[in-house]
């Protein structure tokens, strides 16, 4: 089977005063109705991903290599009309700041039926249609009335929820989720996620979660793809990833992430902290916090796939001796 | 410098009595209206010598407003605060700048609490030069301090801010608070802006810190796992008030507020098979401007009943040292599921 989107070697770097790698090599096939969740620290490169991919970065100063295919589709040559299309049809986008996002000078219900206007060729009455029909269904309350809120009107979840019924206005196939709820209360991210994972499942369409939070990636991913320093370190399921990480560092952040077993103990931790994308090291770039680091890790380890996982080290864990 | 222990173990090193602060709200044309955001409202809660606090709660709650009061950053409404004896701010009382020695803080923004023209070496200095310190003396403190929170002084002290990582500008920020040989810090979401694998070293180094210097925290967090980790005692704050307080194993084993139960029920599970699957409270936090009367949770809370609209529940001592404002653990409340112990 054909997957519906596949990555492949694909490189950012931004050009300018300095020269910053952003990506480096990356590949990844996502199944159509798949929910794959990238994992990472600042500067890993996951938010550079979802950007890249809905083509976001200024080509002036970028230089992307590799290619990106949507359902057979070249995305890297789009141009003009057909790159309209592609964002916010094919493939759309919520982001972490959701008042960022929306204008805050038209109306939710307004925002809504322009994107629909924008990508189908229906009146404005059914765009507004579609727009209240889009509030109810991330369960926004008196959605009627919420049609005519501007984005200051609406507390914190709200916006999220109608920058989900944005994004999924025009069915995409392919949701690109920037951590979406990290900017969220406790008891206002379980509700978003729990939607997310609800509206996944009826629209049967992919989802690439992006997050810092292994907690919010087990929630809704079915895959995880941990990143460090522009690269795809580890890649397995999500319940593997958890209980059985390969990749010293994927099993640094499952050790470090703090719960009550560790009170009054120490918390195990990953010395030293993430390299300087202008200056990566040569080899893999993790080699330098790495306890397990030898002679041979100045050479860059291949993304090594068999069957559904993937890994990227020289000495993974389940190879150390007891 | 450091003041010392005239209490004794038993006395409490900071007690808050009935603290609130209201802010003014400007609505309507020109500004009139007078409205007001009740942020604290009338909170008391006392820390132990030696103890670390955690506070929890949602955006809008007062816990931020809560720390930068005791701090002594915003001027009080009203209420109360004694540190180890001493009134605090009161005529015949502590002097500020004593109390201000005695208690430090560490901010969440690393970046926008450090002065972007010293280098790391001459924010730590600064404050000991200023409460009359020699020149030498204070560099010197700066010096072990910075080797103490695991930076190298000759490598990072002469950088600037923007010369350091988030987790390294945070180290900083911790020596600085130190350098004034303080018996308490509030750290305000200290490592929420850090990397999960930062945020483990920065909380191995504040424990160490505590342990060897016999320091007392007010930690603030909105990340449950952190303050399990970190805390002795825990209390929850929702709309300015508390809902709940006690030891944190009672807390996090039988919560006893609706409200820290559905807190608690929506950390993560780290589980795939075992996914959160309802929700455990609809909405977000409501406006602080125009909270629900009685129960400020009410509207929230599915337990909720006629007596909730009417009183405000006080805070009850149920267990010993473990309270909670809800009418359902009240059996005089006169709410009807209230005789039924919760589970």
């Amino acid at each position: 089977m054909t997957p519906l989107l596949s990555v492949q070697g694909l490189g950012v770097q931004f050009t300018g005063e300095r020269t910053v790698t952003a990506l480096s090599d990356l590949s990844f096939d996502l199944a159509a109705g798949e929910v794959l969740g990238l994992l990472g620290e600042s500067g890993s490169g996951k938010s550079v991903t979802l950007r890249t991919l809905l083509r976001l970065h200024p080509p002036r100063s970028t230089r992307v290599t590799g290619k990106i295919e949507l359902d057979g589709q070249d995305v890297l040559a789009l141009r003009g009309r057909d790159l309209q299309r592609y964002r916010g049809g094919a493939v759309s986008m919520i982001f972490q700041e959701p008042g960022m996002a929306f204008d805050p000078v038209y109306t939710i219900g307004d925002q809504i039926a322009e994107a629909v206007r924008a990508h189908e060729p229906v009146g404005r009455e059914v765009a507004r249609a579609r727009a209240l029909q889009m509030l109810d269904r991330v369960q926004i309350p008196q959605a009627k009335r919420r049609l005519d809120a501007y984005s200051h009107e609406l507390s914190g979840g709200m916006r999220q929820r109608a920058m989900i019924a944005l994004a999924l206005a025009c069915q995409p196939k392919l949701l690109l989720a920037d951590e979406p709820t990290t900017a969220l209360d406790a008891t206002v991210q379980i509700q978003i996620l729990l939607l997310l994972r609800e509206l996944q499942r009826e629209t049967g369409m992919s989802v690439i979660f992006v997050t810092h939070d292994i907690g919010a990636a087990v929630e809704v991913a079915d895959r995880i793809a941990v990143m460090y320093a522009g690269r795809i370190v580890e890649e397995n399921g999500v319940g593997e990833i958890v209980a059985a990480p390969r990749h010293p560092y994927s099993a640094g952040l499952v050790a470090s992430t703090v719960s009550a077993a560790h009170r009054g103990q120490v918390l195990p931790t990953i010395g030293g902290s993430p390299p300087d994308l202008s200056a990566l090291p040569s080899g893999c770039a993790f080699a330098p916090r790495c306890a397990q680091a030898s002679a041979q890790c100045r050479a860059q380890p291949a993304l090594v796939r068999d069957a559904a996982r993937a890994l990227a080290c020289w000495h993974p864990v389940s190879d150390y001796p007891s | 410098m450091s003041a010392e222990d005239r209490g004794g173990p038993a006395q409490p090193l900071l007690l808050v009595n009935e603290l609130s602060k209201h802010f003014a709200v400007r609505s309507g044309l020109f500004g009139r209206g007078g409205q007001q955001v009740r942020a604290v409202d009338g909170v008391s809660f006392s820390v132990a010598k030696g103890e670390t606090l955690g506070v929890v709660g949602e955006s809008g709650c007062g816990k931020s407003t809560t720390a930068r009061l005791i701090a002594r950053l915003l001027k009080a409404d009203g209420g109360e605060m004694v540190f180890d004896g001493d009134a605090v701010g009161a005529y015949g009382g502590m002097a500020l700048k004593d109390y201000r020695r005695n208690l430090q803080m560490v901010f969440q923004d690393s970046f926008a609490s450090l002065n972007p023209r010293l280098t790391a070496i001459d924010t730590i200095a600064y404050g000991p030069r200023v409460h009359g310190l020699s020149k030498s003396a204070a560099r010197q403190r700066a010096v072990s301090l910075l080797a103490r929170v695991g930076l190298a002084p000759e490598q990072f002290g002469s950088r600037y801010p923007h010369e350091l990582s988030g987790g390294q500008r945070q180290r900083v920020n911790i020596a600085r608070a130190l350098a004034f040989e303080p018996r308490m810090l509030i750290l305000d979401e200290a490592v929420a802006a850090l990397d999960k694998s930062v945020q483990a070293q920065v909380l191995n180094l504040l424990q160490e810190l505590k342990a060897e210097r016999g320091l007392t925290y007010l930690f603030i967090s909105h990340d449950l796992q952190v303050v399990h980790y970190l805390a002795d005692r825990v209390m929850v704050m929702y709309l300015g008030r508390v809902v709940e307080i006690g030891p944190v194993a009672a807390l996090y084993a039988q919560p006893r507020h609706p409200y820290t139960r559905a807190l608690l029920a929506a950390v993560p599970s780290m589980d795939p098979a075992r996914r959160t699957e309802r929700s455990p409270l609809s909405g977000d936090p409501p406006n602080p401007i125009n909270p629900p009367s009685g129960c400020r949770f009410r509207d929230r809370c599915p337990h909720a009943q006629a007596v909730c609209a009417e009183q405000v529940p006080l805070l009850r001592e149920t267990v010993t040292g473990h309270w909670a404002a809800c009418h359902l653990d009240d059996p005089r409340s006169g709410h009807a599921e209230a005789p039924v112990m919760l589970s």
